[in-house]
Order: C-alpha cells, then structure tokens, then sequence
C-alpha cells in the first residue's frame, strides 16, 4: 500500500514536450511510471516519447484513462492548467511548477476545494514517488527504497538529504510526498498526515517543516488528537532571521507567525519527536518504531 | 516587491480610492511648483522603502513652497538612515502632498491569510497607531473579514464589517468602498499587501487614504512590467539588489561564512549547520534546480562580492542539478577569480562521483556529509 499514487496509477503530463517536461517525464518512463500521455496545445496528434500528445487534458482523459495529472507548463499558464485537469475529471494533480502568482493559487486552491472532485499537490514542489511502484515527479529515483516510512516535506532538496539518509540506514518508504514551498498549496501536511495515519503499511512518519505560516502547528495538532503512529520531525530555517524570504516564497518569519520554535514546541508537545539536525532522523526513526514494537 | 507610497497612491487612485492630492519631484523646482498647486501648505516626503523614515528626517510639513523646495533641495541625494535600516538609502524623490485636515484616524489593510487560503481584509476604528498594538491590547477592535478570490466580496459582507468595526455612520458608505476599491487593487494588480495607515475622516466629511503601503507579488511582476524601473529599491544590500538582477535567490545575512546550495530547504539547513557549529552565515543562496556551471560560477562570484566572507560552504544534493556540472563551475569560477579564502563542498547525489573527481587536487576541501562540511569551514575559516 502507499498513498495516493501507486503502480495503477496513470498519469498524463502536462507541458511535456517542453525542455523540463520531456526530461522528466523521460525519466519517470525510465522508473517504471505509467506515463499515458502529454497535453500540449497545439501539438494534438504527435507523438513524444512514444506516448500521444493531446491539446486538451479532456481529449488525454477520454482517450487513456489517465487518472492524474503532473504539470510541468510555464508559471504564467500554471493554475489554469490545474483547474483544466480538475474539469477533465482527473482526481490527483501535481504541480510541480515553480513563481505561480499568489492569486493564481489562490483562485485554484479554493475552486478545487469547493467542488471537492480533486486533490492538488502542490505548486513549487518536487512531486510525489511510492518507491517502485510511481514515481510522479522531478526526484532522483535511486535515493528511494520501498519500506515502511511516510514522509511529507515542504523542501525537495531536503527530502532527497533525509530520504537518503533512511534508505542508506535500511528504513524505505511507503511514499514520499512533497507538497511545497509556496505561500498557498493543494495538500498541506494535515492531509498528508491523515493520509498516511489511515495507510497499513506506513508505520512511521517523517515530517519535514521549515519556517514561514502555521501548517506545522495545525499538523501538529492533527498528531496530538489522531495519530496513533510515532512522528519525527525535522524543522528547518531554525535560525533564520525574521523579515527575510529564505528562497521559498512562503519561508518567511513575519512577525508572531512562522517562527521555528512555535513550530517545535507544537510538536514536542503533540508527542512528536524532533531532531535538531538531519543525521539524527534514521535513528529517532528506528527508536520510535522499536518502541511502537514495529 | 515594495511599492514607493506615491506609486502606491497612484494605484489606489486608478481603482477610486481616495488619496491626498501629491505628485513626485525630482528637484526643488518641481517640488515648488506642486507646493504652490496646494497653496504651499504641504507634507514633503522622501520616497525611500524603508522603516523609521519620519525618525530618520524624511518627513517634515511647510507652509509655504519655497521652504518645501529648499528642504527638498536638501533630501535629494542624501542618505536617511534609521534603526531599522542602519546601512541607510539614498533619496532620490520626495512626496509633495496636500495636508489632510484629521477629525477620526481609521485603519484598513488587505492580506494574505495562509493558514485560511484567502484574503483578509482587517478593518479597525484604531488608526494611526501600530496594529500590532492594537492586536495585542484591543483584539476586539480588528475586524476580519475574509475573501475567497474565487467568488469575490459582496456589499452586504463589506456593510456588516464595517458596522461591526464601529466606524461612525457618517463614515460608513465612504469606508465600505474604499475596501472594496482595496480588495479589487489587491485581486487586479496582484498585490500581497495593501496597508493603509490612517485612513483619514476629515472635518468635512471626506474619507482618504492618507498613507499607503502595496507590495506586489514578485511572482507576477511579469504582468506588471511597470515596475521593472523600482523593482530593486526595497532591496536592503547592494548585494542583494545585484542578485535580484540577475534572478538569483540571495539573501544577506550579515555574517562571514558564505553559504551557496541548490534547494531553498537545503540553503537554510545548511545555514543552521553553520550557526550550530559557532559560525556566522553571510549570506543564503540557492542555486536553483538544474544549474549548470555558467550559473554556479555567477552565485560564487555574487557570494564574494560581499568582503567579510571568510570561508566558503558549498551543498549540494543534486536531483536535476547535476554534481559534475557544479564541479565543472566552481573550478573555472575559482580559476578566475583568485579566490584565497578556505571552500568546502559537500557534493551528493546525481554524478556526484564525477563531481568529485573533477574538484580532486583543487583547492576545495571535500566533505561527507552537510554537517561535517560546516564543522570544517566555519574551523577553517576563524583558524
């Protein structure tokens, strides 16, 4: 088991034929990924990497069956193709696409909410993998491993440090989910973390935070009333100064909110581990499923 | 991006907000003449992005033009300096404006709220004053009402707020379309901050906006290709200004231990590593995803621009960023630039073997992991 993609999972990527999109989605192919099709408007009825181009998510859907969709199309023309894929009737979308204006998300997050037919990841993150089974994104593929493990990140970078560091210390993953660095984002880690609590075979939790909003604290809420399985936790930007965007646009301390140690004592107090630096996640890991008697 | 306030006025008014009658001069002459448009009753302020500019000397009211003129003489070219901005701008333009007579001060600012994904809209008979301080002393005195972007605000919404805010009757229509002029700046001009503060009730009735705070959202500057002249004037160091031209994600933090890395959530690990381990960060810097060594070799020489950098940290984990390319940039980099100062890389993932063997015999001390790559800068830098 895994959460939200697996190997039935079809996907369709939009903006494929693009520089970005074909080396990925080249690579996804190379991972074993069912990639069913492009959309790229205009390019109807062409082939690329051996798989049909479609102008239209709608015309992909009819003609495949795709049943998510990884966008990859410029900033400027991003939400609309998230909105597209959800009218296509597709349930999973992935935004992998980085500089999405603020009301652009906004307007999509909100429509996608309230129709409730979908669920967004993303923008600005590095995609989702069930090791093995999909891979839906721009990781490297190789640093993942199947296993027990859940983990949710808002950094792509920082995943691959700690994915790596688990798989190198035996401990795989279910699956991987990235969900962002933006201000406003489709799955946020509640979700993510509801998921992975109602998952089998996922039998701990890694979580990957770092300054800026409250998601964190919400999660960490969601930890204290409803999770029964261990969460550790790594907080990043810890000493990053106020008023100043770390990269991310939504890395940012702005005044009482974001702050690292809102962030770290809301999960300390949900019952969460929480490591100082990331070397020390694979063993609070191994230490927390011995003591869940994993 | 910060908007100067005159820029800021000047959009408020295209969506018939009202403002103070004000116009930007460069000179003393300009300033004079649009002084004696008001009757040289006027408030002269100098249009630089930062705080405490009124502390700093910026602001200062006449009565007549040719002391508006000779303090604006005065303002141009020189530095302001104020505690919240110790390196000081230069100003290079003043606000000439209209004094507001003030009966009531009323506070009205349009945010992103990320924890609810939609707009707020805070309004507060509080003005002039801090809203921080009134959040924590009177919480009751905000009022919040929130916008999904998606359906747009209703009269009636606007109505109930601002009745609930107590704002006085007479104030009431005025208040309720000026938010909604705020709301449509905000959704059509792609703001992420619209403060005003005050909000002024003039003796005879009017309802201004007499100060004004936008941003704009850097994500979609391309829309707004009018403000690609000011884009850099908020910037706080030169270095970062530089960076900002060159699209490159850079902030300067003040310290001696430079810091470049690819992923914004490893860059600000990588600075906590260097905390930990006693140093002080001068910068973070994101390579971005994919750089290719032309780009790696710029953020080096961007990083070194700044003269307290005493030892260099480079993290790397390369997804789509391939380690042998970074390589490749960093030697022609140091080839070029003379560098004398220790650099260690930890280098991870995509090539990082061919990475590796590429830095071999270079000057650039070779780590395993980003926690030791800290440890060995930061001993090797204040050695």
């Amino acid at each position: 088991m895994s959460v939200l993609v697996n190997k039935n999972t079809k996907v369709v990527v939009a903006g494929m034929t693009g520089k970005e999109g074909s080396f990925h989605a080249g690579q996804m192919i190379q991972y074993g990924t069912q990639v069913v099709a492009g959309v790229t408007p205009g390019k109807g009825g062409t082939t690329h990497l051996d798989r049909p181009i479609f102008n239209t998510m709608h015309e992909a859907v009819a003609a495949t069956g795709a049943d998510a969709a990884l966008i990859f199309v410029p900033a400027p023309f991003a939400a609309d193709s998230v909105l597209e894929a959800e009218d296509a009737g597709i349930p999973f979308i992935t935004l992998i696409t980085e500089g999405v204006p603020v009301n652009d998300m906004m307007r999509a997050v909100n429509k996608i909410k309230t129709n409730g037919k979908s669920i967004l990841l993303g923008g600005n993150c590095a995609g989702i993998i069930t090791p093995d089974e999909c891979k839906m994104g721009i990781m490297p593929g190789h640093i993942f491993k199947k296993g027990p493990i859940g983990m949710v990140s808002r950094s792509g970078t920082l995943t691959y440090e700690v994915a790596w560091e688990l798989t190198q210390n035996d401990l795989g993953q279910t699956t991987c989910v990235g969900i962002g660095g933006d201000p406003i984002i489709g799955t946020r880690f509640i979700d993510a973390l509801r998921m992975f609590e109602e998952d089998p075979e996922t039998k701990a939790v890694v979580m990957i935070g770092e300054i800026g909003g409250t998601d964190e604290e919400v999660g960490a809420a969601f930890i204290k009333e409803h999770m029964t399985k261990p969460v550790v936790s790594f907080i990043s930007g810890r000493t990053a100064p106020p008023g100043k965007r770390m990269g991310h646009a939504g890395a940012i301390i702005s005044g009482k909110l974001g702050t690292p140690q809102s962030k770290v004592d809301a999960l300390l107090d949900a019952g969460a581990k929480v490591a100082d630096t990331t070397s020390q996640v694979a063993q609070m890991v191994k230490d927390s499923l011995v003591a869940a008697g994993v | 991006m910060k908007l100067h306030e005159y820029q800021s006025k000047d959009l408020l008014a295209k969506y018939g907000v009202a403002v103070p009658g004000g116009k930007v001069a460069e000179n003393a002459s300009e300033a004079k003449a649009i002084a004696d448009e008001f009757g040289g009753k006027v408030v002269v302020k100098a249009q630089v992005l930062m705080g405490g500019r009124g502390k700093a000397g910026g602001v200062k009211l006449f009565e007549d033009s040719d002391s508006a003129a000779t303090f604006t003489q005065e303002l141009i070219g020189k530095r302001l300096v104020s505690i919240q901005n110790p390196d000081g701008m230069v100003v290079d333009k003043v606000l000439v404006g209209e004094l507001v007579d003030i009966a009531e001060e009323y506070y009205l600012s349009v945010l992103l709220d990320r924890a609810e994904q939609k707009l707020v809209v805070m309004i507060s008979k509080e003005g002039g004053v801090e809203i921080e301080t009134v959040a924590e002393e009177t919480p009751e005195a905000i009022v919040r009402l929130h916008v999904d972007p998606a359906w747009g605000v209703d009269d009636f919404e606007v109505r109930d707020s601002v009745q609930r805010a107590k704002i006085p009757a007479p104030a009431q229509r005025q208040m309720v379309a000026m938010i909604k002029g705020l709301v449509q700046v905000y959704l059509k001009e792609d703001a992420d901050m619209i403060e005003i503060n005050p909000v002024a009730w003039t003796p005879d009735g009017k309802l201004l906006a007499a100060d004004a705070k936008v941003s704009i959202d850097e994500n979609a500057l391309y829309r707004h290709p009018e403000y690609n002249e000011t884009k850099d004037d908020g910037a706080e160091h030169e270095i970062d200004a530089e960076a900002s031209k060159l699209g490159i994600a850079y902030v300067n933090l003040g310290g001696d231990i430079g810091i470049m890395g690819n992923g914004a959530g490893l860059v600000m690990c990588s600075l906590d590593e260097v905390n930990r381990a006693g140093g002080r960060p001068a910068n973070f810097l994101d390579v971005g995803g994919g750089a290719n060594a032309e780009r790696v070799k710029t953020c080096v020489g961007l990083v070194l621009m700044d003269e307290n950098v005493k030892g260099l940290l480079i993290n790397i984990f390369g997804g789509i960023t391939r380690c042998d390319e970074v390589a490749r940039g960093l030697l022609s980099a140091f080839a070029e630039m003379n560098v004398t100062i220790p650099v260690v890389a930890r280098i991870e993932g995509t090539a990082a073997a061919e990475g590796l063997a590429i830095l071999e015999g270079s000057q650039i001390v070779g780590a395993k992991s980003m926690q030791e790559a800290a440890a060995k800068v930061v001993e090797l830098a204040y050695a």
